[in-house]
């Protein structure tokens, strides 16, 4: 288990600086999410505190050394690639026993180790067979039961799911995050879907343009995200942004700030009212969703997004209708002429 | 049900067509073999028969026993084991170094070993004449696989280089984070994946300085020097040709490269890297 900083690291690579002063420090023990949309240098960093890329500048430290000069399998960790990267001519067994085998452990720690990982992943049908036998998801899990094997200090996670569909996405997120509260070991786990970001990490790293954006806790980046792209980047669907300019919006006195060029709101924050001088902004239904559980609702109220309503159960507003909508102000969000927030 | 009757009708034409390509690719060797079999005074009497009338083994004895054909054949072997290791070696080695990493001079290297492949043979063998008569390899095997080596360099890197590309950089990475030295990982990981592709290099290798001709021709001079394919023009004389003993010296010349191939099949036809990555 250890604590790894890093401090003003940046990479380039020729004459494109993919990093830029990334000063980040993940605790002992923490599950921590890197996220962004692709081409941000999350998946970099990450191969970049794995040892796979060096460092053009900046210090890495695990624990209290600083391990930028040493080798990947010098600095005891355990990764999970994105194509899982089994090797194809060996059984699933010699797969997940390969770190020990490489370490020359004897056979008797290697069968224990080997048994053990592959009874929390419920591998033990599937030894002898060879990687290209298994399944997607079975090939997945034994990624991770190499990983699990070798009990290192820190493990990574290269989007492990994004090969997966939708439902044993859901059933491997529910096994890592088992996996992490069983070892509570530091994880690093990169991805671009922030429902994973969400629901796995103890802190996320939201990263563009090779810039931390923000860092903090899953609901903290949700309540309180620092600038516009955080804001627009975590949550499903995506909050509304509407300009100040915009003559559909009425905000009371209360809510208004004289440098917010962008005002900023869930669509879970607000509420369907009538289209009357109450209303906070006012719209036309162009298009209804009904999930059952909620019905969304896209409102034209002459910008070029629609405007997002979320409402819990199954709504009878038509496509046509003209409807206002209420925010609740306590939500409301605001940001100036450079995209932060303002903090009221 | 139609669809399966066409099923069967393209299956059967599918099967036919493959037919008559084996029947043109073996046709040629199946004439050298009957004509190998043919006796002497029956060659030109029975003309394009698809089988001689009477059979026989005399061709072989005498290539056997009375020419030098045992010498061409073993100095052949030497050629060309000798070129297909080295070379595999050094396109390995190459083929790898192109595969994964980038160095300056790179694509001037690659460059450089592409335009070798572009000048026709006969322009160069002058010079290549003078060079080994100057490093006293004229007349040696060694200098034979020197010359041999240097030509097919370029072109096993080449195919080497597209097998590594073939195998996912992922598959390294893990195995030095699991532990290995990059060379432990290229060793134990790796090079298991690359058999089918140095197969196919090894293959390739031994059959080009095997059947090779006009380099053997211009640098070997004496008979316990020469190579086979050289050797085999000693069956034609100034007035005739021995078709009877050439064809069968070329039939038992076609066993060390069955012999070969037999051997690294196995290689050729295995999808080892199927299940590598995600699928």
């Amino acid at each position: 288990m250890t604590e790894i900083q890093l401090n003003a690291v940046n990479k380039q690579f020729g004459n494109v600086q993919v990093l830029k002063d990334i000063n980040l420090n993940f605790k002992d023990g923490e599950f921590v999410v890197l996220v962004g949309p692709s081409g941000c240098g999350k998946s970099t960093l990450l191969r970049m505190i794995a040892g796979l890329e060096t460092i053009t500048s900046g210090d890495l430290i695990f624990g209290e050394d600083r391990v930028n000069d040493l080798e990947p399998r010098e600095r005891d960790i355990a990764m999970v690639f994105q194509s899982y990267a089994l090797y194809p001519h060996m059984s699933v067994e010699r797969n997940l026993g390969f770190s020990l085998e490489i370490r020359k452990r004897g056979a008797a720690e290697k069968q224990e180790k080997t048994a053990k990982a592959s009874g929390i992943l419920g591998l033990n049908q599937l030894l002898d067979r060879l990687p290209k036998a298994l399944s997607g998801g079975q090939r997945q899990r034994v990624a991770m039961g190499r990983a699990i094997v070798r009990d290192p200090k820190i493990f990574l996670f290269d989007e492990p799911l994004s090969n997966l569909d939708a439902s044993l996405r859901i059933e491997m997120r529910i096994e890592i995050a088992k996996l992490h509260h069983k070892l509570k070991t530091t994880m690093v786990y990169v991805t671009h879907d922030q429902v994973e970001a969400m629901t796995l990490a103890d802190r996320i790293v939201v990263m563009n343009a090779g810039r931390v954006e923000q860092v903090g806790t899953p609901l903290d980046l949700y309540s309180k995200p620092n600038n516009l792209f955080v804001a627009g980047f975590l949550g499903s669907p995506k909050m509304n942004f509407v300009d100040h300019t915009n003559k559909a919006l009425h905000l009371p006195k209360t809510s208004l700030h004289q440098d917010a060029k962008t005002y900023g709101i869930r669509p879970e924050h607000v509420s369907v009212a009538a289209a009357d001088k109450k209303a906070n902004l006012i719209g036309v239904v162009e298009v209804v969703e009904r999930l059952g559980s909620d019905t969304m609702f896209y409102l034209n109220y002459g910008s070029e997004n629609p405007f997002v309503v979320r409402v819990p159960g199954i709504d009878q507003t038509q496509v046509g209708e003209k409807i206002g909508v209420l925010f609740q102000q306590e939500n409301l969000h605001r940001f100036d002429q450079s995209g932060s927030a303002i903090i009221a | 049900m139609p669809s399966k009757v066409n099923f069967t009708i393209a299956g059967a034409l599918r099967y036919f067509a493959i037919a008559l390509y084996v029947l043109f690719a073996l046709f040629p060797i199946y004439w050298l073999v009957k004509i190998a079999v043919t006796p002497d005074r029956l060659i030109y009497t029975e003309g394009t028969n698809i089988w001689p009338s009477a059979f026989t083994l005399d061709n072989f004895r005498s290539v056997l026993f009375l020419t030098d054909f045992l010498v061409y054949f073993k100095n052949s072997l030497i050629v060309s084991f000798g070129t297909a290791f080295f070379t595999t070696i050094i396109a390995t080695a190459a083929g790898y170094a192109f595969s994964r990493f980038h160095f300056r001079g790179k694509v001037v290297v690659i460059s450089v070993m592409l335009i070798t492949q572009m000048f026709p043979l006969l322009m160069i063998i002058a010079p290549i004449y003078k060079i080994m008569a100057g490093l006293h390899l004229l007349d040696s095997l060694v200098g034979l696989i020197i010359v041999y080596t240097a030509f097919n360099v370029p072109f096993a890197t080449f195919l080497m280089q597209s097998f590594f590309d073939g195998i996912p950089k992922d598959l390294e990475e893990a195995a030095m984070i699991d532990g290995c030295t990059r060379f432990q990982a290229l060793r134990r990981v790796i090079f298991p994946l690359t058999l089918p592709g140095l197969a196919a290099t090894l293959g390739f290798i031994f059959t080009a300085a095997w059947s090779e001709l006009l380099f053997a021709l211009m640098l070997i001079n004496s008979n316990e020097n020469m190579t086979f394919p050289v050797g085999l023009k000693t069956f034609v004389s100034k007035f005739a040709v021995d078709w009877g003993q050439m064809m069968a010296a070329g039939t038992l010349a076609l066993i060390p490269s069955c012999l070969f191939f037999i051997l690294i099949q196995r290689f050729l036809v295995q999808g080892l890297t199927a299940g590598a990555v995600k699928g």
